[in-house]
């Protein structure tokens, strides 16, 4: 196959694909005279258009995708992402609305907002949502930031940060960037949070404990409430990573779990497109308590209009610019709106269904570490095939092979070589009968022809990468060679 | 609506295979006084038509797309060549996840690596991430890097930074013993260099400043560099208006060591504060402290060229706590745009555009100057934006701009007292000339 070439080697002058309109104010010939300005930019492209349009569809077709199939990665919810929610969002009188205008030419913008914080607090149990967060991880830093405001407030913002081994790791990263020191808590025979262990390492000192629920197992921590009151016997918040969410709505909601913050990311549960690693979205749901401390401004409902309050003198400031990724935040009402109560209870549902239908299927394939029920996801690790020399990442490109996006790797780190397969509810049984099919073929395979998956993957636009020489040697932009 | 693909009798083989009986016993894991017993309280479903009508009426409920707009202020309208919404509205662009699987995302990657090289020839650093979340966080996660890199605990930041940038640099350094305090400007709108001077220290790890700034102004930033080199505190420029790039010096050649900013110029709309693009680049020596993804080139088993995600034991899925950043989704997919839309302009396109909001700009304020009543203060060079004093309340002003559908300057007098009868205006090349008079007309009106 034919490797696309990147623009700047197909960029000469005498190409261009834009022109500005004639200047239609009276041209200042000196408008530049005293100016640092620059001579040019070095190799910067000059293309035609046509190249442009080719270059850009030819890689869009190196990218596996939703819209083409199965793409079970674990915890980050590979949902389809239905179309008329990108249709909405691009609606002039949204794309076109500049942030700093005042109110009262913004309501609809401002009623969105309001809209979406009301029904997040209803899916999630909780008082108040700040929308800002730009995706997960920022919701993590705001919602550790709303609990150390709180804590400071009461005269000791605390040292440590509880997080179980099975967190993602963006956990720990949040809570140190809050100024706190992380400790794990470990996970029991279950895969849940031991609770001897938590109730030895929960004292004074400990500002929160961040858990993820279901956990990183697609396991439900039973005792959800039994641990609320272990930290909150000793003056500890309970945050909750909301990244797995879809397995819940509709039957139970983190609130009522006695969950003091939380963080969604509508870029999972909420069915907004990843883009390729982003934009994101992750608001973030607080109990009273802790709602004087939200990041400004709080869009507030004053006399039938919409109003934005600034003055909140507790607040921890702001965590980026404006009211977040407001374009996501209008995907993610729409999805609501069309779903409805019975809707969202359903794609939990069916979330669940489909991922036990897959763990029933494989589960004498593939080793479960832990054989705790689960509900949205269920992780299996290589343990099996590592007896024939095949380890995760060889199971995962040979996936590629089938056709499917291989499962998430890198975590939870307590499952050795992981596989966590998380098919949601959009899928139907013939693309879960697939992957299945694909996973029993590598099985046998396995012990039958390792080889072929040690090398695999044998029909992707590249093959198997060297990802040592690339960090060892980092070439991280394209240079003219000399 | 409803997006699931199964058959009722898929499910019921599928319980059948699984050996339950029903959902509910899927959900059987759940303690009993979890379980929510009711329905959730939300609005029934609407269909796919009802849903169009609803947000068509939310959308109408904006002043925007209708009115005239003549904010900026770290948003900026600028024309969007068709390319980039058709060719970014692919499905293959919008509907995977981060390229983890690097041999079923090397289109995401190469796109990821042209990014990178493209904002390492706009702004003259050696190295760039793959994004991050927009302007003001960027800013603070440069702080965070200076601060990695030298350990000192005071930054020095122009009050002709950004506000929102100023307050979101506060949130994030807030826990961690780093300290900001602020430059203030001079008569000419850009930093007051000897208030510069007289605050660098030995403690000060870094200077911080945007440019053209917060006033639309273009700081001297040869001068600030040499400041802040000569007492061994690192460069950091932010550049709001990324158009400007197309035209101006880059930073890179005046000394600094980082730059960072807001790319949302770069083919995002508006959007009502999001997504936008945060940007970051760096020298080469300071690549292993940058926040963030970082795409790099290598070869397959085959000898091929490839791109995969790299430099990741920077990063939190490795590091944990000890990353150099908590950043995990990023804003990828604007910054597909932003490839798109620097690629279609090109070199001669992207300099025509910054030219001509110079030149818009420079008419605006000229004509708007000699209004009565009417005083451009600041006596910088300024690159799309310049600063307006009235001798009436600005509000009123605005209010009256309003009722001939247009959007005036942003009133300043919340964000900085001492200019309370100021207003901030841009006019980028999205205005025309025709635009401009109406404005100069309403205004004289106003003021009459």
């Amino acid at each position: 196959m034919i490797r696309e070439p990147l623009i700047f080697e197909i960029s000469d002058k005498g190409k261009r694909a834009f022109s500005c309109p004639k200047l239609d104010v009276p041209e200042k010939k000196d408008i530049l005279k005293g100016l640092p300005v620059r001579a040019g930019i070095p190799d910067f492209p000059r293309v035609s258009e046509v190249e442009i349009v080719r270059h850009f569809t030819r890689l869009s077709q190196q990218n596996y995708c939703v819209d083409i199939g199965f793409y079970p990665l674990g915890s980050c919810t590979m949902k389809y992402n239905p179309k008329i929610n990108e249709k909405v969002a691009a609606l002039p009188g949204f794309l076109l609305s500049h942030p700093l205008a005042t109110e009262d030419l913004v309501q609809g913008n401002l009623e969105v907002i309001k809209l979406l914080e009301d029904y997040l607090c209803e899916i999630a149990g909780m008082d108040a949502f700040t929308l800002q967060p730009a995706a997960g991880a920022q919701g993590e830093l705001a919602g550790m930031m709303l609990i150390r405001a709180c804590l400071e407030e009461m005269g000791n913002p605390r040292k440590f940060v509880l997080i179980p081994d099975s967190a993602h790791g963006t956990n720990p990263s949040s809570a140190h960037l809050c100024g706190y020191a992380v400790e794990e808590t470990k996970s029991n025979e279950d895969g849940t949070v031991d609770l001897e262990d938590l109730t030895k390492r929960m004292n004074e000192d400990v500002a929160a404990l961040m858990l993820t629920n279901p956990n990183t197992l697609g396991v439900f921590e039973y005792d959800i409430k039994k641990i609320a009151r272990i930290v909150h016997a000793k003056g500890g918040f309970l945050y909750m990573d909301g990244a797995n969410m879809n397995a819940l709505t509709g039957r139970c909601r983190p609130g009522d779990m006695e969950v003091d913050v939380i963080h969604l990311n509508l870029h999972k549960t909420f069915s907004t497109p990843h883009g390729g690693g982003g934009p994101g979205s992750g608001p973030v749901g607080v109990k009273k308590a802790l709602e004087p401390y939200l990041p400004i401004p709080r869009v507030e409902k004053k006399g039938g209009a919409y109003a934005l309050n600034f003055n909140r003198p507790k607040t921890i400031g702001r965590v980026r610019g404006f009211y977040g990724n407001y374009l996501v935040v209008v995907k993610a009402l729409a999805y609501i709106l069309s779903l409805g109560p019975e809707g969202l209870k359903e794609i939990a549902e069916i979330a669940v269904l489909n991922a036990n239908y897959i763990r029933k299927s494989l589960e004498k394939e593939y080793d479960l570490k832990y054989t705790t029920p689960t509900l949205h996801e269920c992780v299996f690790s290589d343990k099996l095939q590592k007896e024939f020399g095949v380890s995760n990442l060889d199971i995962a490109k040979r996936l590629i092979d089938y056709g499917v996006h291989p499962p998430t790797m890198s975590f939870p780190l307590i499952v050795h070589g992981a596989l966590m397969i998380e098919p949601t509810e959009t899928e139907s049984k013939r693309d879960l009968d697939g992957f299945i099919e694909a996973m029993k073929k590598i099985a046998q395979e396995t012990r039958e022809n390792p080889g072929v998956l040690k090398s695999a993957p044998h029909f992707s636009p590249v093959r198997r990468l060297d990802e040592t020489t690339a960090a060892r040697h980092p070439a991280v932009k394209w240079e003219r060679e000399r | 609506m409803s997006y699931i693909s199964l058959s009722d009798k898929d499910k019921k083989e599928m319980l059948e295979k699984i050996g339950v009986s029903s959902l509910d016993e899927l959900y059987g894991c759940l303690p009993d006084d979890v379980r929510l017993r009711r329905p959730l309280r939300l609005p029934p479903a609407l269909t796919e038509p009802e849903l169009l009508r609803r947000f068509e009426e939310l959308a109408a409920a904006n002043a925007y797309p209708d009115y005239l707009s003549f904010l900026g202020a770290g948003v900026y309208r600028h024309f969007i060549p068709s390319v980039v919404d058709y060719l970014s509205s692919r499905g293959e662009f919008i509907t995977p996840y981060t390229p983890y699987q690097p041999e079923v995302s090397q289109g995401t990657l190469q796109i990821i690596f042209e990014y990178q090289t493209l904002i390492c020839q706009l702004t003259g650093m050696d190295v760039s991430n793959a994004s991050l979340y927009d302007g003001a966080s960027a800013a603070a996660e440069a702080v965070l890097m200076a601060s990695r890199l030298n350990g000192k605990p005071k930054i020095l930041v122009s009050r002709s930074l950004h506000p929102q940038y100023r307050e979101t640099i506060r949130t994030y350094i807030k826990n961690l013993g780093v300290r900001i305090e602020e430059v203030g400007y001079s008569a000419g709108g850009g930093i007051d260099l000897d208030d510069l001077g007289r605050k660098l220290d030995k403690e000060t790890g870094a200077v911080l400043v945007q440019s053209p700034n917060f006033f639309g102004v273009v700081e001297d930033l040869g001068r600030i560099g040499e400041f802040a080199h000569s007492h061994q505190a690192l460069f950091i420029v932010t550049v709001a208006e990324a158009i400007s790039l197309g035209v101006l010096e880059a930073p890179g050649k005046f000394g600094a060591d980082i730059v960072c900013g807001e790319a949302q110029s770069f083919g995002l709309a508006p959007s009502f504060g999001g997504p936008y693009l945060g940007f970051m680049g760096s020298k080469k020596e300071h690549l292993r402290q940058l926040p963030g993804r970082i795409t790099g080139q290598t070869t397959d088993i085959d000898g091929r060229r490839g791109f995969v995600l790299t430099l990741s034991t920077r990063e939190q899925h490795i590091r944990r706590e000890k990353a150099t950043s908590n950043i995990c989704t990023n804003q990828a997919w604007c910054a597909l745009r932003a490839t798109i839309f620097l690629e279609t302009l090109g070199h001669d396109g992207l300099r025509e555009m910054a030219v001509q909001n110079m030149q818009k700009s420079d008419y605006a304020a000229d004509i708007l100057g000699r209004i009565k009543g009417v005083k451009k203060i600041f006596g910088g060079r300024f690159f799309n934006e310049f600063v307006l004093e009235f001798s009436e309340d600005v509000q009123e002003i605005n209010d009256f701009l309003k009722e001939k559908g247009m959007v005036g300057g942003l009133n300043l007098g919340r964000l900085y007292p001492e200019l309370r009868s100021a207003a901030l205006f841009c006019v980028t090349e999205a205005h025309t000339k025709e635009d401009i008079d109406r404005l100069a007309g309403h205004l004289e009106e106003a003021l009459r």
